[in-house]
């Protein structure tokens, strides 16, 4: 059931980057295979902001390690939570649709199945699939007041599962107001705004994470 | 773009994303029991999704204001702890209703 509002944000954000892929000189069907082989959006935005100047293989390939490796640090956090079944073939297989959301929703769990992540990743990989597709070919078809609004599905889900942890450890508000106000700071200070966004929610999150794990070092394996 | 570009291109964005993500998932299989690191993989995804969302949140919608009505009413369902679901509904509908209202 999670997959839902996952795949429905997924289909306006894929959406967005169909229109915008075509825009850059890409046809609809690299658009799509783009989206269907990578499945991250801050990546394949920088990517196919790459891809418009010729030869830039080495920037491709140090630009994405940098905006991705975010996704080496929740891949080890679902890892640990990862049940006794859910390991080799399946890693290799479900780690590939280790996103920003599919995370955020995994990591709620105390215990990550293979097939709860399976069944997890269905809707989203569609969505991000057809809402490129879709994008791409057709453009502006969708009312904007519906794109609008589904525009925060993904964001309200965050906030569902930032806000109850908030209110069980007091460690976590720290956390989260570190975060928060580093996060703030890459968006609105001048000297910090040419830094791209998948590596400033890198440092913002491991940063706040470090503090935590230094200031409220956790006893018992309560995660 | 038409060619070998692409495809080379499409090559590095595509393999260096999937590296990166499954490379420490198949990589670290033991239980970690170091207490620092530990803590610091339970609050990763807390200090990540938070930074994620804000001040992004307030930019997700055509309106400023729509969205933090709908960022307000997803904070006010998730402390009344309703499912995922339920709380991305709830906050879609507010900036709907909200955008049609100004």
């Amino acid at each position: 059931m999670s997959g839902i509002p996952i795949g429905l944000g997924y289909l306006s954000v894929s959406f967005t980057f169909g229109i915008m892929a075509v825009g850059t000189g890409l046809y609809w069907w690299q658009a799509t295979i783009i989206s269907m082989l990578t499945v991250t959006s801050a990546g394949q935005l920088a990517g196919i902001g790459t891809m418009i100047h010729p030869g830039l293989y080495m920037e491709m390939l140090i630009s994405q390690i940098t905006i991705n490796i975010r996704y080496s640090f929740m891949s080890i956090s679902i890892g640990q939570k990862a049940d006794s079944k859910f390991k080799g073939i399946y890693r290799w297989i479900l780690g590939f649709m280790m996103t920003d959301e599919i995370f955020g929703v995994a990591s709620s769990r105390k215990s990550v199945s293979r097939s709860f992540f399976a069944g997890l990743c269905v809707f989203p990989y569609l969505g991000w699939a057809l809402g490129t597709l879709v994008g791409a070919l057709l453009g502006e078809v969708l009312p904007g007041s519906l794109l609008s609004a589904l525009g925060i599905a993904l964001y309200a889900m965050f906030i569902a599962i930032v806000v109850p942890e908030m209110e069980k450890s007091k460690p976590v508000i720290v956390v989260v107001l570190i975060a928060i106000i580093m996060s703030c700071g890459f968006k609105y200070l001048p000297i910090l705004q040419g830094v791209s966004t998948g590596i400033a929610i890198t440092i913002c999150g491991v940063v706040a994470a470090l503090v935590g794990a230094v200031l409220f070092p956790i006893e018992e394996a309560e995660s | 773009m038409t060619g070998a570009s692409f495809w080379i291109y499409l090559a590095i964005l595509a393999g260096t994303t999937y590296l990166v993500r499954v490379i420490p998932f198949v990589a670290i299989k033991n239980k970690i029991e170091n207490k620092y690191v530990q803590s610091f993989l339970y609050y990763i995804p807390y200090a990540v999704l938070s930074a994620m969302t804000i001040p992004a949140v307030f930019y997700s919608t055509d309106t400023r204001l729509g969205a933090v009505a709908g960022a307000v009413v997803a904070v006010i369902f998730a402390l009344k702890k309703k499912s995922l679901t339920v709380v991305a509904v709830a906050a879609c509908v507010m900036v709907y209703v909200v955008e049609m209202i100004l």
